[in-house]
């Protein structure tokens, strides 16, 4: 009797769980863990076996302070002219009309598609030293490909579409009634921008300037093939990890990986904080 | 009326202005980069560019591509449904906290994610000594690329269906069910054709992203010709030993995959626009 109540009770407990619910959930749990998880926690174990003095002595290699100057001044550099270009496009898609504004829509899309090794190709044709516009450049003594201005450029092609694509669906949703409104009311159309249409994008320009800082630090293919990956003159971060690890200077490339991996979950961190906020 | 008509002027000039400036800046970087490279790839003539794909070395690194991209997305839609519909519609411990870190591929440098694939399943991780005891290789293998790729475009499904099924209005599902329909037959016939949309633009952003994906792949895989030679990797190698001509084949390929993507695209853009004003 007391055998058959138990029995009941259990039919009872496993009617009562949701099973869909709690398969999914934990065959999501668990993809998540084995994709994303474990590999954070192979790097910090990795991290804490070589202790820290080893960590430190090759982050301040000046081999790898070079590159991580170079890291920064181009992602400071792509930020500038990315978010003022990315905000007049954006400007231009939503408010303006002309022919062919579809396709011109599609094309900031470009990078998105473009494999970071072919964008860094194309820019080595057309700006290399028998490039249509390299050329031009070669004959005032100016390097575009192989040094930092192509740098530059091939990470403001891979982050083209960030800050764009951020504002664009933020301005189409605002609408022009308010920036009517204030410029009927004699605000030039300065002030219009700086008081009503910038606060409105504000919080989406944010998030598509953190999105873009992530790509600009993070950017490899594109950079390695436009740079020729000159130590001292043309290494980047990423490509300074990259070149330990071919060395096969282990803790070289663990430490840069180390690095870059901190400062990525700052920019997540903030990219969470930016995100509840729009 | 005076004043109003000079700003009106002012106005379009501005317009005009801004409109200039755009198209300097996508023609700079954008057009004249993509007609450059077109020209140059034809300047060979076609037949000199169609060997250069067919070639044995440069079509095996592209027949692989194609097949580990096609494999990856097709899983990504599965799993990327099955997390973005959890995370919207289930409750349970460390929800946000997964929720925030799903971006993370987009965050982490893709050096950085082929570097800890290696110290988790190379030979000296310890995942990867594990298996390696059942015979079993990742890294410069195949499963590697794989792994690499899932990594890194994990989030495109998730983060291309979460807000769908967000707006998802909750009256039909609740129809059916008073009307009798099992669970399984009202995610099949209604949550799954409003998702549908969604999950192909994620499937083709990630589709797009495993053809052209260059810096997990170059650590992890090893990159032996015939073997784990994937088209960016081939393009880079060619590209190195100096032999832009012989990077050309490739490059057109993936550039001409990358356009026929965008146009996929914006044609599920605007038939998902017509399809909402129906109702």
């Amino acid at each position: 009797m007391n055998i058959k109540n138990y029995f009941n009770n259990f039919i009872d407990w496993l009617y009562s769980i949701n099973l869909t619910k709690t398969v999914l959930i934990a065959v999501v749990f668990i993809w998540f863990c084995i994709l994303i998880v474990l590999p954070l926690f192979g790097i910090a174990k990795a991290a804490f076996e070589n202790g820290a003095a080893e960590f430190f002595t090759s982050l301040i290699t000046s081999e790898a302070q070079h590159a991580f100057k170079m890291t920064i001044m181009i992602t400071l550099l792509t930020i500038l002219i990315n978010t003022l270009f990315g905000v007049i496009l954006s400007v231009v898609i939503v408010r303006n009309q002309f022919r062919g504004k579809a396709f011109f829509e599609g094309l900031v899309d470009l990078p998105f598609a473009v494999s970071p090794v072919v964008a860094g190709f194309m820019l080595i044709v057309l700006f290399g030293r028998n490039g249509l516009i390299g050329r031009l450049f070669e004959m005032h003594q100016m390097k575009i490909i192989y040094a930092f201005p192509g740098m530059l450029l091939a990470t403001l092609f891979v982050t083209l579409p960030f800050v764009a694509r951020e504002i664009i669906p933020v301005l189409k949703e605002f609408g022009v009634q308010q920036e009517e409104a204030a410029y009927v009311l004699g605000a030039s159309r300065w002030q219009t921008f700086w008081k009503v249409t910038l606060p409105s994008i504000k919080w989406g320009l944010a998030y598509g300037i953190t999105l873009s800082i992530a790509r600009s630090i993070g950017e490899f293919g594109a950079v390695l093939v436009v740079s020729g990956n000159i130590i001292y003159k043309t290494q980047t971060s990423t490509l300074h990890i990259h070149q330990s690890f071919t060395d096969f200077n282990y803790t070289g490339a663990l430490s840069g990986a180390i690095a870059l991996a901190f400062i990525s979950f700052i920019i997540i961190t903030g990219m969470q904080f930016v995100n509840e906020r729009r | 009326m005076k004043n109003n008509g000079m700003s009106e002027t002012s106005n379009r000039n501005s317009e005009y202005a801004l409109q200039g400036i755009s198209f300097f800046y996508i023609g700079l970087l954008i057009i004249l980069p993509v007609l450059a490279i077109t020209v140059e790839a034809f300047r060979g003539g076609v037949s000199n560019l169609w060997q250069n794909i067919v070639q044995p070395q440069a079509y095996h690194a592209l027949i692989l591509t194609f097949t580990i991209a096609v494999m990856m997305t097709i899983m990504n839609m599965i799993t990327g449904t099955m997390t973005a519909w959890v995370l919207v519609r289930y409750h349970f411990p460390l929800k946000n906290l997964i929720n925030a870190m799903i971006d993370l591929p987009f965050a982490i440098p893709t050096v950085v994610t082929g570097v800890m694939l290696v110290l988790l399943y190379g030979q000296q991780g310890f995942i990867g000594r594990f298996l390696e005891g059942h015979g079993i290789q990742i890294i410069f293998e195949k499963p590697g690329i794989m792994l690499a790729l899932l990594y890194v475009s994990f989030p495109f499904v998730v983060r291309t269906v979460q807000p769908v099924l967000l707006e998802m209005e909750p009256d039909m599902e609740e129809a059916a069910r008073t009307l009798g329909a099992a669970p399984s037959r009202i995610f099949i016939r209604i949550v799954l054709p409003t998702l549908i949309p969604a999950i192909i633009t994620g499937a083709a952003l990630s589709f797009a992203r495993a053809m052209g994906e260059f810096g997990s792949i170059a650590i992890v895989a090893g990159n032996i010709p015939y073997k784990t030679q994937v088209a960016s990797v081939y393009i880079y190698g060619e590209l190195e030993s100096n032999n832009p001509q012989g990077a050309m084949g490739l490059s057109v390929v993936l550039l001409l995959c990358s356009l026929f993507i965008l146009v996929f695209l914006n044609i599920i853009k605007n038939k998902n626009h017509e399809y909402k004003k129906l109702f």
